[in-house]
């Protein structure tokens, strides 16, 4: 392991250039990566928020005895869908409606406003179609009088995520296969930089992974330091966006140091790749 | 020690490299291996550190044969045969002393006796006081000499070498050729590539001569050798 470490450590002596540009090289072609995880992030927990305003809301009839609605309530929040049941008394939905539209305030009576429920759906539950199936069954409560959802606002929401999702993993597979063919190709200019010193070894009797082992830890050491700068720089342009543009979230730290161990592991596999290629043609 | 039985050897891009070859070098011996060039010669000395297979018949490197040899088997078998080359092929950013280490330390010998066996071998090819010299420092007499001392880290069965005096002066082509048979002496079997006509005519050892790929002179066989010798046209 001794030796192993001396010929990397004298492989980065021997080509500091090389070596910098390909930490350089990892490094921006993670933090182009870094960049669009950020944006789908951001996009995702935005879109989540607006989904969170997903809720149904049952108005009920006139006279509905309140066990009647208590029972449904009970019902209603066993549902395996349901997150919440709140009931809204009319004078609570006129407190709001004169909240909400205060040129109006005079004209609203709580007469006119019936009882309703407003059901709050859990996450993962909240796609047109189960919010039309939860509407359904409470639509079946005698005194029940109509249901509401937004069907159609619902339904943009989902198609936003769904356009969202899908873009955002034809993207990511993208922007991760970029860079790993750019990632391989600086690691193969380093095998080649070496091709001489390769053929030496294997010459001296030198086992495949004597002469592997060093390009191994070269490639997962310069996959990780460019890992940490891809960090960096994420983190400093989330800091300008931040700062001056919107509002904006950063990754949380388990994630953060999976990105910079993906960095490294891109690294251990180009070099696996270039080194085994470089063998088994030599 | 070197066994090709009806070798042929053929290259998807360049055709037939050699046309079933048959010699056998024994232990202990010295041999010449002449030809022109493209005649087959570094063919046969990379079929026989195996740096290539045969297309066809079967090649034995003392006493494994190389068709079927395991890929993870190979470096085991490099280790019982040294190399030599035209252009010495030493790591310049290495001292003479750290390239023979490096060819030790490859093979994973014990730490500790690694810089007394290296100033053993530097002493033996003569360089006693150049260890600390890094390739370009050196003649290219000297550095050939490096390389025979890597060469023969393992005490090797057999040394192979491909026109090792091919870029020597008269004086360093002496030396060299002289340390060969020294170690040729010790008990080593040589097989040596070469155009050097006069080093072949100047000595006795046998002459194994190819020639488009075909063996078309030996002198085992015991038709004496030096007529067919000349044939060999320098490159």
């Amino acid at each position: 392991m001794r030796l192993t470490f001396r010929e990397v450590m004298l492989g980065v002596r021997r080509s500091p250039l090389l070596s910098t540009l390909s930490v350089v090289t990892i490094a921006f072609s993670l933090f182009a990566f870094g960049l669009f995880g950020l944006l789908v992030l951001n996009v995702d927990r935005a879109l989540r928020g607006v989904e969170e305003h997903v809720e149904i809301v049952a108005f009920l009839a006139d006279g509905t005895l309140p066990e009647s609605i208590s029972a449904a309530m009970g019902d209603i929040s066993a549902f395996p869908e349901v997150a919440r049941v709140d009931q809204v008394s009319p004078e609570q939905a006129l407190a709001r409606a004169r909240a909400e539209l205060p040129e109006f305030q005079d004209v609203f009576d709580a007469s006119f406003l019936p009882p309703s429920l407003e059901v709050r759906l859990k996450e993962g539950h909240r796609d047109p179609a189960t919010v039309k199936d939860v509407t359904q069954r409470i639509q079946t409560y005698p005194f029940v009088d109509d249901v509401r959802y937004g069907e159609d606002w619902v339904k943009k929401l989902y198609d936003i995520r769904n356009i969202a999702g899908a873009a955002g993993i034809a993207l990511g597979l993208l922007f991760a296969a970029v860079a790993v063919i750019i990632i391989g190709t600086t690691i193969r200019m380093t095998v080649l930089a070496r091709s001489r010193e390769i053929s030496i070894m294997r010459l001296v009797g030198a086992t495949d992974g004597f002469v592997r082992r060093p390009f191994l830890i070269d490639g997962f050491l310069k996959g990780l330091i460019g890992g940490l700068l891809a960090l960096l720089l994420t983190w400093g342009a989330n800091y300008l966006i931040s700062h001056n543009l919107i509002q904006t979230v950063f990754f949380d730290p388990g994630i953060a140091f999976l990105g910079v161990l993906g960095g490294g592991i891109i690294g251990l596999l180009g070099s696996a790749l270039s080194v085994g290629r470089h063998l088994r043609r030599a | 020690m070197i066994r090709f039985s009806h070798v042929v050897k053929e290259y998807p891009r360049t055709g037939l490299a050699l046309n079933d070859v048959t010699f056998r070098v024994n232990k202990g011996e010295f041999a010449f291996l002449t030809g022109p060039s493209g005649a087959g010669k570094s063919t046969i000395l990379r079929l026989v550190i195996v740096e290539e297979r045969p297309t066809a018949g079967e090649v034995r490197v003392s006493g494994s044969l190389t068709s079927g040899l395991p890929r993870g088997e190979i470096p085991r078998l490099r280790r019982r045969i040294g190399v030599v080359f035209q252009d010495f092929r030493l790591l310049e950013d290495r001292t003479a002393e750290e390239n023979i280490a490096f060819a030790l330390e490859v093979t994973g010998a014990p730490r500790e006796g690694i810089p007394a066996r290296v100033s053993r071998l530097l002493t033996q090819v003569g360089l006693a006081s150049k260890g600390t010299s890094y390739p370009k420092e050196l003649s290219g007499g000297e550095q050939q000499r490096v390389a025979i001392a890597r060469a023969l880290v393992n005490d090797p069965v057999l040394l192979v070498a491909d026109e090792p005096t091919g870029n020597l002066d008269d004086r360093a082509t002496r030396g060299v050729f002289q340390l060969l048979r020294d170690i040729n002496a010790a008990g080593t079997a040589v097989l040596m590539a070469t155009h050097n006509l006069e080093l072949v005519k100047r000595n006795t050892y046998r002459v194994i001569e190819v020639n488009r790929g075909q063996l078309v002179f030996d002198s085992a066989d015991g038709n004496g050798g030096a007529a067919t010798v000349t044939s060999s046209t320098p490159a």
